[in-house]
């Protein structure tokens, strides 16, 4: 059985005889699998459409779809090219990141908890906005305060403060002006 | 004596799919069978 072709081969196994298509598979098990990993360079990955190229040719040999016109060889390489493309289709919509040597997912994502220094660095960039708010006038200061330390819409603040939302609203907008101008002022670096 | 910079391939490397896969697709094709009915086309797989 040996030197049987694979066209030989390919009509037993259609035939019914199953040591023919382990033939098949002994025999070209290499270049597909090949052939796969050095698209998707990933061993799980190739072993998983390696089988899925193998269950689609059962599937169409046993339903007697294949037909004669090409090789068999050429025709499962087809057929594990088109699986590696779908497989890189859905990598394309959901992409998958892994550890390389050359490269760590962690570098462009980084930590999102903060070091002993940023920390610190973030004390003080704090400490020194809370300074530059107490230097606000007492009407802008309290609308900052309510809307970014106490969380309060603008509703909430102008029913609390009694102004209108608008006036609040300005208030926000003038406080805001006025920070930026204390920090120039004060010459403060408020970044990290 | 110069360095040699090119990496070494890795022939131990062997790219042959795993004994498992191979045995699950013999099984599967044993335990798969067709039947046609008329236009009909039923795919059964025994265990």
């Amino acid at each position: 059985m040996e030197q049987l072709q694979d066209s030989q081969l390919v009509q037993q196994y259609i035939a019914g005889n199953e040591q023919a298509l382990e033939q098949l598979v002994y025999r070209h098990k290499q270049r597909v699998y090949s052939f796969i990993y050095s698209k998707v360079l990933d061993r799980d990955i190739t072993e998983d459409i390696f089988q899925d190229t193998f269950i689609k040719v059962i599937r169409t040999l046993k339903r007697g779809r294949y037909n004669e016109e090409g090789k068999f060889l050429p025709w499962v390489m087809r057929i594990s090219h088109n699986l590696i493309i779908d497989h890189f289709r859905r990598n394309t919509r959901m992409p998958k990141f892994e550890e390389r040597d050359d490269f760590s997912i962690f570098s462009v994502l980084g930590d999102a908890s903060l070091n002993a220094e940023r920390q610190m660095i973030k004390d003080q960039v704090e400490n020194d906005v809370k300074g530059l708010i107490e230097e606000l006038p007492e009407d802008q200061k309290n609308v900052l305060v309510m809307r970014i330390y106490k969380d309060m819409s603008f509703k909430e603040i102008s029913e609390q403060t009694g102004v209108s939302i608008n006036t609040a609203l300005g208030r926000m907008r003038y406080a805001l002006i006025n920070l930026r101008k204390l920090v120039e002022k004060h010459d403060i670096i408020l970044t990290e | 004596m110069a360095n040699v910079y090119s990496e070494q391939l890795s022939n131990h490397i062997k790219l042959e799919p795993k004994d498992e896969t191979i045995s699950f697709l013999l099984n599967y094709s044993k335990a798969l069978s067709v039947i046609n009915y008329e236009r009909l086309e039923f795919e059964s797989i025994l265990n």
